[in-house]
């Protein structure tokens, strides 16, 4: 199960996860969020992971297509507040390499400059 | 010490979640540290989910089988499919590999369950289905 909290603020679209990143539950996921980022013309993605509980490789194809899409606009996929589990997979994936890494939401407005 | 589970469910996306689950709760009693029950879920996950979308082609009538044995400090899981197998088992084990990329798949779900399982093994044979046999080690918290 997962549910998805939807914040839009100018160009920056944050969801906040709470549960289970799976194949099954990505589905339902990827729709919302492909329709949003094109409708709101939207620059940067942030992945909010603090009550995100699971996450298989399902999650890290799910994160590399928006990094595709938004890279097209110079923008970004921003994670934050990520447990040692999912940390751990966003690491071994190499996602950390292609997103901005932060600890918190806070941190991710202060970066992007929206707060 | 040995103990053994079994299970059969259809091939369904809906049933990884109940294949974890099923893995924790098996696992519970033996008072595993989290990380290590954190890696074998995510083993489970990736080998149910490769049975259901590669091997039965999302045809959800088909069965996944599932087995979990404890022999001592070892955790051997067990994911069958009797699918459509893999022909090239050293490609499909390629980080990055997918046939499937239109799909936006990472192909990095074999590669993840070879990081984090102790012995990864893979049958397969084309028309018959696969086996993955994982072999975890497993660390009892101290006491």
């Amino acid at each position: 199960m997962l549910n998805v909290q939807i914040v839009i603020k100018k160009w920056v679209l944050y969801v906040r996860l709470d549960g289970e990143l799976d194949q099954y539950t990505v589905d339902g996921l990827r729709t919302r969020i492909v329709e949003l980022i094109e409708k709101y013309q939207i620059r940067y993605l942030v992945i909010n992971c603090e009550q995100l509980e699971f996450m298989d490789s399902s999650g890290v194809g799910f994160i590399i297509g928006r990094f595709n899409r938004l890279k097209k606009v110079n923008g970004a996929v921003l994670l934050c507040s990520m447990n040692e589990h999912i940390y751990r997979l966003v690491y071994l994936s190499g996602l950390h390499r292609i997103c901005i890494i932060k600890n918190d939401e806070e941190e991710v407005d202060k970066f992007l400059g929206v707060a | 010490m040995r103990n053994f589970v079994e299970m059969k469910f259809s091939a369904k996306l809906r049933n990884v979640v109940f294949a974890r689950a099923a893995a924790a709760g098996f696992l519970l009693e033996h008072d595993l540290r989290l990380n290590i029950v954190n890696e074998i879920k995510t083993i489970i996950s990736e080998a149910v989910t490769n049975c259901i979308v590669h091997g039965y082609l999302s045809n959800e009538e088909e069965l996944v089988y599932m087995s979990l044995e404890i022999v001592d400090d070892k955790l051997i899981i067990k994911v069958v499919d009797t699918g459509t197998g893999i022909e090239d088992i050293e490609k499909a084990r390629e980080p990055l590999y997918s046939t499937r990329e239109f799909e936006e798949r990472s192909g990095l779900g074999f590669t993840i369950m070879d990081i984090f399982s102790d012995e990864l093994t893979v049958l397969s044979t084309p028309g018959e289905g696969t086996t993955i046999i994982a072999v975890k080690n497993i660390e009892y918290d101290a006491v």
